[in-house]
């Protein structure tokens, strides 16, 4: 295509109504795999939605109530290895396991995160990445490990119980977990699971819009804030707190089982730290607190090492180091996230008058 | 009795590791309230850096390995890493001083993906050996006391690191810059009406940190003889802990941060489980955190006035 040719269509393209461009979009993501027909793009468009899920489901924690969430992956990794041992066990369907998974992450998340809530910034970053670690290690040490128990007195009867049991299954996970299926219908190919995934991720932006201008919403942001003049207004600081701690940890939830019924073998590396941190830089570098903004940090953060791969042909090994470098250049040169929040933006306007004029 | 004394005497030697690269983390947040997640990695450039060093002058150029030399590479190898920190710091966090605590976190995070996957580049991403030839540089000499084998490189580590502390703790307590260090970390507008160059002041603290962190390397690489390009994350995040445990902000904190945290391994090691040692060492940080939110040794501050 000419270049003349190409400024006609952006010129075209910007008198069309924006109804328009939205219809456009929406009929390209839905056909999709349609115009791609490549498998290999579709699962990382599906790896990009569950992303998405994780990314919208920590915003929530992070970007609306302020707290310091590095340990996500331990409440995705509750929620997967529900689905995957009620799935692989009992025979359940994946589908019914969907709100087993979500709530046993939300209680998860209020169990550990109550004692903590009162810890402020960063303390409570290290104690969310030391749960994180703390779920890792559990999963791969698995029940059996815990046999030192039987050495305490009074506890000599867990050792048989113990010896052997299998639960999670160590380092090499749980396989055999049961494909989602609805009405009959299952689904197996990867762009089956596109439809699926797009469907839920279209659901939680528009749940995830409506729960920004609900009164719980602005009681997070409130918080966030600040937290002493939330209390002088009558916020329950805590009970909002940790909310936003049971809502994100019930998605992210629901991101593990979705995850699990579709690569149907999961281990505890996939949810390590390195797990939580692409989640926390996702949020961040999208713009922390902004819906678009969590889809295009997953863009960032999921799909741009993917493109690298295909177009760093024979410099492979240069990947992840071009990787590391753009995240320093874009929080740099966008502090702000790439499609930042309004309130976020003016704030740091603000910042930066402020420095401004000393 | 000979298995506690030797858990405790491992444990204080994983613990003086932990406490180095911690003062790193603390002395960045006590002054920029930034957690620096690429100083692990600055940790295990150490290590690789004093590899490379001594390959480089007792294998290549043939110079008889002796403890005066390693000391000699030792001084290098922290003057190299200091440098890439200040080069860090530059680059990564300076920009985003004023845009809040976030993104300088997420460009840490990319500066340690970067550092990484640089040394995975340069040196391979299998582990590397520190060569036998050093085995000679301090004599493979192992005590026996009450039981517990302590060898003569355990020592030599142990006194090192509580030089090196010593050395920071005077410096920041006791000599002008150092006072001006701690004046930063207040308070940075008071601190720079008082005359005191912030900014030099940051370089100093990404000159010092990393400084002993790197020296923090190198000895790591000595003891266990093996070194990975992820050492930086193990480590970094014991580190972390470490700072955290003792009070963040809060120097002879790290220091007792990072020995408590190298106990309670080596004793969860040697009488619970070694799976689990990580899980532990977590569980006692939540637990101390729980009952003293600040840390150890952290101040109680007024939420707001």
């Amino acid at each position: 295509m000419g270049e003349s040719s190409l400024k006609d269509l952006i010129g075209r393209l910007r008198k069309l109504d924006e109804r328009y461009l939205y219809s456009i979009l929406a009929a390209l993501v839905v056909l999709f795999p349609w115009i791609v027909r490549s498998v290999r793009w579709i699962q990382v468009v599906n790896f990009f939605f569950v992303y998405a899920l994780l990314g919208l489901s920590l915003n929530i924690i992070l970007g609306y109530a302020g707290l310091f969430q590095l340990g996500h992956a331990a409440f995705y990794a509750v929620g997967a290895y529900t689905t995957a041992i009620l799935s692989s066990r009992y025979d359940i369907p994946t589908f019914w396991l969907l709100p087993v998974a979500g709530l046993l992450s939300a209680v998860f998340a209020i169990l550990i995160s109550r004692p903590i809530l009162h810890l402020r910034g960063d303390y409570l970053c290290i104690v969310t990445i030391g749960f994180g670690e703390i779920v890792r290690i559990a999963l791969r040490n698995d029940a059996s490990s815990l046999v030192f128990l039987s050495k305490i007195p009074g506890l000599q009867f867990l050792e048989e119980k113990l010896t052997g049991l299998v639960i999670t299954g160590g380092p090499n996970g749980i396989f055999g977990i049961n494909r989602p299926a609805i009405l009959g219908f299952t689904f197996r190919q990867q762009w089956h699971y596109y439809y699926l995934f797009l469907a839920f991720v279209v659901f939680t932006v528009f749940a995830m819009r409506r729960l920004e201008n609900s009164r719980l919403g602005r009681a997070w942001t409130c918080v966030r804030e600040d937290e002493l003049a939330a209390e002088t207004m009558g916020i329950d600081t805590v009970r909002v707190k940790l909310l936003a701690f049971a809502i994100g940890a019930a998605w992210a939830g629901v991101a593990g089982n979705l995850y699990a019924s579709w690569v149907t073998v999961i281990a505890p590396e996939s949810f390590s730290f390195w797990e939580s941190v692409i989640m926390f830089c996702i949020v961040v570098l999208g713009g922390t607190g902004s819906i678009p903004g969590v889809l295009v940090g997953t863009v960032g953060m999921v799909v741009l090492p993917e493109i690298l791969r295909e177009v760093l042909l024979n410099i492979q090994q240069w990947r992840m180091l071009l990787f590391g470098a753009a995240m320093v250049i874009m929080m740099v040169f966008r502090p702000e996230g790439l499609w930042p929040s309004q309130r976020f933006r003016r704030q740091l306007e603000l910042a930066k008058e402020a420095v401004g004029s000393e | 009795m000979g298995q506690l004394v030797q858990q405790l005497i491992n444990g204080l030697t994983i613990g003086s590791f932990y406490a180095l690269i911690a003062l790193g983390y603390t002395m960045v947040y006590g002054v920029l309230k930034l957690i620096n997640f690429a100083h692990g990695d600055l940790f295990m450039l150490g290590a690789y850096l004093g590899l490379v060093t001594l390959m480089g002058v007792v294998v290549n150029l043939g110079a008889p390995a002796s403890l005066l030399l390693l000391l000699l590479i030792f001084l290098i190898v922290m003057a190299l890493v200091a440098g890439i920190g200040i080069v860090l710091e530059r680059v990564a966090y300076r920009p985003l001083y004023q845009a809040g605590r976030l993104p300088s976190i997420v460009s840490a995070l990319g500066a340690s993906i970067f550092l990484q996957n640089g040394v995975m580049l340069l040196y391979g991403a299998r582990y590397r050996t520190y060569p036998e030839e050093f085995k000679v540089i301090v004599p493979d000499v192992i005590w026996e006391i009450g039981g517990a084998r302590v060898a003569l490189i355990q020592l030599l580590m142990l006194v090192i690191a509580a030089l090196l502390m010593a050395g920071l703790y005077f410096f920041v307590q006791y000599t002008r810059v150092g006072t001006a260090m701690r004046a930063v970390a207040l308070d940075h507008d008071t601190a720079s009406l008082m005359g005191i160059d912030v900014y030099r002041i940051i370089m100093l603290v990404f000159l010092i940190g990393p400084a002993l962190g790197g020296a923090g390397g190198m000895m790591v690489g000595l003891y266990y003889g093996r070194i990975y390009f992820t050492l930086g994350w193990s480590y970094g995040l014991k580190a972390f802990t470490a700072a955290i445990l003792g009070g963040i902000g809060n120097i002879p904190g790290a220091m007792i941060g990072g020995l408590i945290l190298g106990l309670i391994e080596a004793l969860a090691t040697g009488f619970v489980s070694d799976a689990w040692k990580n899980a532990i060492a977590f569980f006692v940080l939540v637990l101390i955190l729980i009952f003293k939110p600040r840390g150890l040794l952290g101040e109680r501050v007024a939420e707001k006035l």
